[in-house]
């Protein structure tokens, strides 16, 4: 068989060809017609017969070349709305709008950052979001690389993370090429995760792209913060551009919703005239003023205040901060008003976790409750993270933050000289109660102090006792440092996972140190090792893009909260209770993550197993980071 | 009579007296046994391997540990979240061992003397 002699034209190449015969024949101020521009912009699936289109013009030079590829303008959207990062895998399908990032728009604000894996460049997205306060965008296939990450937008969907996701997609099959490109295209690639994403859309025009934007930045950015989705098509992205530029539309913000006026006047009613209020804050500050917030009205009302940890709600070592003592408060309040709880059913009750499941409310009888909770305004049905229904007396489907001045307000004009003199005499219990739990805390984390592998609390204590004295960021989500350290501003700590997802931790803490390099803050992460293991590739990125990054392994060498459910599973059924570590260990070999982390360009230091060791090798590493590199201590620890 | 009636509330006094003792007091065990069979059978994964507790996963059980009935019973038909250790899988003996080795656990150092406690 003999090769044709005529050069394979695609529908590509014949626009390509037509846009370029048509800026021979003029000027060079508009490399195309408007009617070539027009045909450049024109859908992929117009009406015209599949030969004609394919159909190489007699006698024309194929073009090779374009100056102005659709993925330009992306870019000026991707610029315009202030992105900062790409946090991005490679792929072919987003490839125009890759080239289009780094020489087009030079690789600055924003920068492409390279990740070995969808997933970690979401969740890196993730945690740049829980810091910075807005998204990151994330580029990745619109098949495989969207699989990747699916479990990353999961958890950001359930933590309430704005991400703003660009993936790449060819609609039209007449211009895919054969092979890889058929496998890796989808008729509607955002069905994948459209149950866990606020807004998509596929854009088959830049000017489409340009409004679709802009749209879904809003809507991510409207709470309930949450990701969205759009399509780059990759014919939309390589076709040269017409003319005239689309428009980018202007971004007007819209309002956090705010709580009904009858609906936080009956709130603050309650909470004024309760003998024992507690306020329990999960996703509520979701910027710096949102714990500022709360801070005021707990200080207005003198009550205890619980914090769920969903975000940096309230100040460790506030006298008001009774989250130690969550139990007792709850079983004491005759008021509880949630903001933006994740589980408020599951902090009222008890839930047994054996054969017969039964539960019982924990909550004083007859106590009012109150939410408020944006997760209201946008519920979906098929992934069930909105956990059971709570028994509400009000219930407001509002933002918290945003409501909390208007009820601060409210409070403050009920409160009475004689209700005041009760507030300060609560306020004043709660101190003391506050105190005797900070010193219970203690002597809890003095147990086992000495032990090898090193307890959970040594570990905290050694790391805080070397950080106390600098601008730090806690980017991991671990209880002793929230029991111990001294936590008042608002990027000191980043939440979880939302979905607890596994293999969230690593990149967020990565996304969470980008967004804090540029303040120069020190981030920390206390790392566990069966997250590291989902894509560890996370240290190469941290390597290569040289990111400040403190990370000390809690390194239990288990998937642990599994070794105890497989041993909740043998005890049931009363046979053999020494396997629970089959399958669920990260054992026998060992892994050695200070050479995972050297092979990476990482400074990595351990196993360390004396504690004695570790208050050094912390010091070390922290002379890396202060030069503006990543460092790992690998420390191998109690279970939890 | 009478002298029957007392002899019987005496004795009555001292059986009922040495059934309590026998309830509380922890029958003799080998601490170092105790120690693999806590990590064994996987009392380490919610209790911690020195037995000083885990946040959210269970409290801490040594030193000083519960009555021996009172962890018996408890192990055996648990009213919380632990799950139950009926005597199918971990024996009184070796129940016994693991109480000896929450005996032995040492005493941590005031926390006045840890510097890094004291931030």
């Amino acid at each position: 068989m003999s090769a044709s002699k005529k050069p394979p034209v695609g529908r590509r190449g014949f626009l390509k060809g037509a846009a370029g015969a048509a800026a021979l024949v003029t000027t060079a101020a508009t490399s195309a017609t408007p009617a070539a521009a027009q045909e450049a912009q024109a859908p992929r699936n117009a009406s015209a017969p599949v030969a004609t289109q394919e159909k190489d013009p007699a006698g024309s030079v194929e073009v090779l070349t374009a100056d102005r590829p659709g993925s330009d303008f992306m870019v000026d959207v991707i610029k315009a709305l202030g992105f900062e990062i790409i946090f991005a895998n490679p792929g072919s399908s987003f490839r125009g709008l890759h080239e289009s990032v780094i020489n087009y728009g030079g690789n600055k604000k924003p920068e492409f950052l390279t990740c070995c894996h969808e997933e970690s460049s979401v969740a890196m997205a993730h945690g740049y979001a829980k810091i910075e306060g807005k998204p990151a965008c994330v580029l990745a296939h619109g098949t495989v690389g969207l699989q990747h990450a699916s479990m990353a937008i999961y958890n950001a969907y359930v933590d309430r993370a704005p991400v703003f996701m660009v993936i790449g997609n060819t609609l039209d099959a007449a211009t895919r090429r054969p092979g890889v490109e058929w496998a890796h295209s989808v008729q509607d690639a955002a069905s994948l995760v459209r149950d866990f994403t606020k807004f998509d859309d596929c854009p088959l025009s830049l000017q489409h792209f340009a409004e679709s934007s802009v749209r879904a930045y809003k809507i991510a950015m409207t709470p309930p913060t949450m990701p969205v989705l759009l399509v780059a098509d990759g014919d939309v992205q390589e076709t040269p551009m017409g003319a005239e530029k689309p428009r980018i539309p202007k971004m007007t913000w819209a309002a956090p919703p705010q709580g009904d006026t009858g609906a936080v006047a009956e709130t603050a009613r309650l909470l004024v005239n309760a003998e024992n209020p507690a306020i329990i804050a999960d996703r509520c500050a979701r910027t710096p003023a949102g714990l500022q917030h709360l801070i005021e009205l707990a200080d207005v009302l003198q009550c205890a205040v619980i914090n769920q940890y969903g975000r940096m709600n309230f100040p460790s070592r506030h006298p008001l901060n009774q989250t130690e003592r969550a139990g007792a408060v709850i079983r004491g309040a005759d008021v509880i008003l949630g903001l933006e709880m994740w589980d408020f059913w599951g902090t009222v009750n008890n839930f047994k976790d054996q054969l017969h499941r039964t539960s019982r409310p924990i909550s004083k009888d007859g106590a009012k409750m109150i939410a408020i909770s944006a997760t209201d305004l946008n519920t979906r049905s098929n992934y069930q993270d909105f956990q059971r229904f709570p028994d509400l007396d009000i219930s407001m489907a509002a933002d918290s933050e945003a409501t909390l001045p208007a009820l601060i307000e409210a409070c403050k004009k009920l409160i009475t000289a004689d209700r005041k003199r009760v507030f300060e005499e609560r306020g004043k219990k709660l101190g003391e109660a506050a105190k005797d739990a900070h010193d219970k805390m203690l002597v809890d984390a003095s147990y086992a102090w000495d032990a090898s592998p090193i307890s959970t609390a040594r570990l905290a204590m050694e790391l805080y006792g070397q950080i106390k004295g600098k601008d730090w960021s806690l980017v991991s989500n671990n209880p002793w440092p929230q029991r111990l350290w001294n936590f008042d501003k608002h990027y000191q700590y980043i939440g979880g996972a939302g979905g607890a997802g596994v293999g969230y931790g690593s990149p967020a803490a990565v996304g969470a140190a980008v967004a804090n390099k540029k303040y120069g803050r020190l981030s920390v992460n206390i790392q566990n090792d069966g997250d590291l293991m989902y894509a560890p590739g996370v240290l190469w990125t941290e390597a290569h893009h040289k990111i400040p990054l403190l990370t000390v392994m809690h390194n239990n060498r288990a998937y642990h909260q599994e070794v105890m459910h497989l041993q909740r599973m043998a005890n049931r059924h009363q046979r053999d209770i020494t396997t629970a570590e089959v399958g669920t260990t990260l054992k026998n070999p060992n892994i050695d993550y200070g050479a995972l982390a050297r092979s990476m360009g990482v400074h990595g230091e351990g196993p360390i197993t004396d504690p004695k060791d570790l208050g050094p090798a912390i010091a070390r590493a922290m002379e890396i980071v202060a030069k503006g590199e990543p460092a790992l201590v690998d420390v191998v620890t109690q279970p939890r | 009579m009478t002298r029957l009636i007392l002899l019987r509330t005496i004795l009555g006094t001292i059986l009922g007296a040495a059934c309590l003792f026998a309830q509380n007091a922890a029958p003799a065990g080998n601490a170092q046994n105790g120690r693999k069979l806590f990590e064994n059978y996987g009392c380490y994964q919610c209790h911690g391997r020195e037995a000083q507790g885990g946040i959210g996963t269970g409290p801490r059980l040594g030193p000083k540990p519960l009555p021996y009935a009172a962890i018996q019973k408890y192990i055996r038909q648990p009213t919380g979240q632990m799950p139950p250790y009926t005597a199918k899988v971990v024996n009184d003996k070796d129940l016994a061992d693991i109480y000896a080795f929450l005996q032995s656990v040492a005493t941590p150092p005031p926390v006045k003397n840890i510097p890094l406690l004291n931030n």
